[in-house]
């Protein structure tokens, strides 16, 4: 056997099994640059052609997908953290002080995810702003603002419910703070105007399902972590996914008719 | 477009359009690396606060809601909780969701224009700038007991005592409220011979102009009780705005 031959046939075996993986060629064509967008499940969020100012920094921000970046990012320091972390009263701030001084990488860790979480709430605003700016939500992306306004709503939601985690002083009186103003609400917190009405006291009121009982103590400290870990992040992915199907069946990014 | 040079394939590209890979993904991507490396330099230099074990029987003073909701916690100056902390976000909230609704000037649609929608401009950045304004007061001026400090002054304990607050006169403050919404509703009916009126509609016009004034009323509240030491305009045994 020649050399040439065996090299061949190497590069045969080598095209045979990325074509099972990579269902187009390595050379540069069109039609290769449209299949690495269609035939992979996670560019495929794109169309294979795009108008070209979709495509600027200056007009996109760039914001949306780095939010959704974020997210991600979220997602990954989120599930590490939880190898290293116990929703319990007697042990989420021992946990905390290990992260931040035995656990290898644990402060890196716990840092940025904390920073991305602000990081998020950052940049979904100023997505906001950009797509309010360039009329996006107009005919006919009224819909999909809809969703973003809950999805904003969710990101929030999942910062403040991240709040009470460490159970240090900041985040148990940030959540008494916020957890102040839920009995106050109108007809469903027992300190709240009309609540009487409704037969609603400390013990069935908004706040009392919120965190489990009548004072911020251990049920709340769980409530917060399954919400944080597990329920909102479900139904942020669930907003997600409508938020960026829309925007493919709503015309594609939005630009001068 | 280069492609089109150096390539023998016919090349459908309608309009403007340009292939995603690379032209976009290449961003996206540039984006995700340069986000990753800010985040893991701000984190390996900045640490994440921390304070000491949570203790329920001392609390914090001020004790102080996560950042960006700081503005609402400074709203509890001027307002009760259910209104500072249910009604107004909830009315920002419907108004947001509204908004595409509302607004149905066909201009300015996909593109950035100042000149073709001042209206809608105006009133959304006069909103955001008030809530991120309440942010920086509520997380940067606030200290011990939601005293206001500038950022030039030190954090102390011993600060003159506050003006006594005082209630409107019920009947004064029911006038004032329905009068202000009365003018309110009025009075763009008089600017540019009712343009407003006439682009949005009955519906549309009341709703967007309920929530602006609920907007700008809420700030006016803020300055009563600023300038005037007004605790309640509408003080009653049920409720107090």
């Amino acid at each position: 056997m020649e050399i040439p031959d065996l090299k061949k046939k190497l590069m045969d075996s080598v095209n045979e099994i990325w074509k099972t993986v990579f269902r187009h060629g390595f050379k540069d064509t069109p039609r290769n640059r449209a299949l690495i967008i269609i035939s992979n499940v996670w560019l495929h969020l794109h169309p294979a052609q795009v108008r070209e100012h979709g495509t600027k920094i200056r007009f996109t921000w760039c914001m949306g997908g780095i939010t959704f970046f974020v997210f991600l990012f979220e997602l990954v320091t989120g599930i590490l953290l939880m190898f290293y972390y116990t929703p319990d009263v007697n042990k989420a701030y021992a946990d905390m002080a290990d992260l931040m001084f035995v656990v290898p990488y644990g402060r890196l860790l716990r840092n940025s995810h904390r920073w991305a979480a602000h990081a998020m709430v950052i940049t979904v605003s100023v997505h906001m702003l950009r797509v309010f700016l360039s009329g996006s939500y107009k005919v006919p992306r009224q819909f999909n603002w809809v969703v973003g306004v809950l999805l904003l709503l969710i990101t929030f939601l999942l910062s403040f419910t991240g709040y009470l985690l460490p159970w240090d002083q900041l985040g148990y009186w940030a959540i008494t703070v916020g957890m102040n103003m839920g009995r106050a609400t109108p007809f469903l917190g027992y300190e709240g105007p009309f609540s009487h009405l409704l037969g609603v006291t400390i013990n069935n009121d908004v706040r009392f399902a919120l965190i489990g009982g009548t004072t911020i103590g251990a049920p709340a400290l769980l409530r917060a972590y399954v919400w944080h870990c597990i329920a909102i992040p479900l139904i942020a992915a669930a907003l997600m996914m409508v938020h960026f199907w829309r925007i493919r069946k709503d015309g594609g990014i939005s630009g001068r008719l | 477009m280069e492609i089109r040079q150096h390539e023998k394939e016919p090349v459908e590209l309608k309009d403007d359009r340009v292939f995603t890979w690379p032209n976009l993904v290449v961003k996206e991507f540039l984006a995700a690396i340069l986000v990753t490396i800010g985040l893991l330099f701000y984190s390996f230099y900045v640490d994440a606060p921390l304070s000491e074990l949570s203790d329920p029987a001392h609390a914090e003073n001020p004790a102080k809601a996560p950042w960006y909701f700081a503005g609402l916690q400074e709203q509890l100056v001027y307002f009760d909780p259910w209104y500072a902390g249910v009604v107004l976000p909830s009315i920002i909230v419907v108004g947001l969701i509204l908004l595409p609704f509302l607004d149905n000037n066909p201009k300015g649609n996909g593109y950035f224009t100042f000149r073709e929608r001042k209206f809608a401009i105006v009133v959304f950045i006069s909103g955001y700038v008030f809530w991120y304004l309440l942010i920086y007061v509520g997380t940067a001026l606030r200290g011990p007991f939601w005293t206001f400090f500038w950022p030039w002054q030190e954090w102390t304990h011993s600060f003159p005592t506050p003006a006594p607050l005082h209630n409107l006169p019920l009947p004064l403050g029911i006038a004032l409220s329905i009068g202000f919404y009365t003018v309110g509703l009025v009075f763009p009916l008089f600017i540019k011979k009712g343009i407003l009126f006439r682009n949005l509609g009955i519906i549309r016009y009341a709703i967007t102009m309920g929530l602006l004034l609920t907007m700008i009323g809420t700030a006016g509240k803020m300055i009563l009780r600023l300038v005037f030491n007004i605790k309640y305009v509408i003080a009653t045994p049920w409720i107090n705005i």
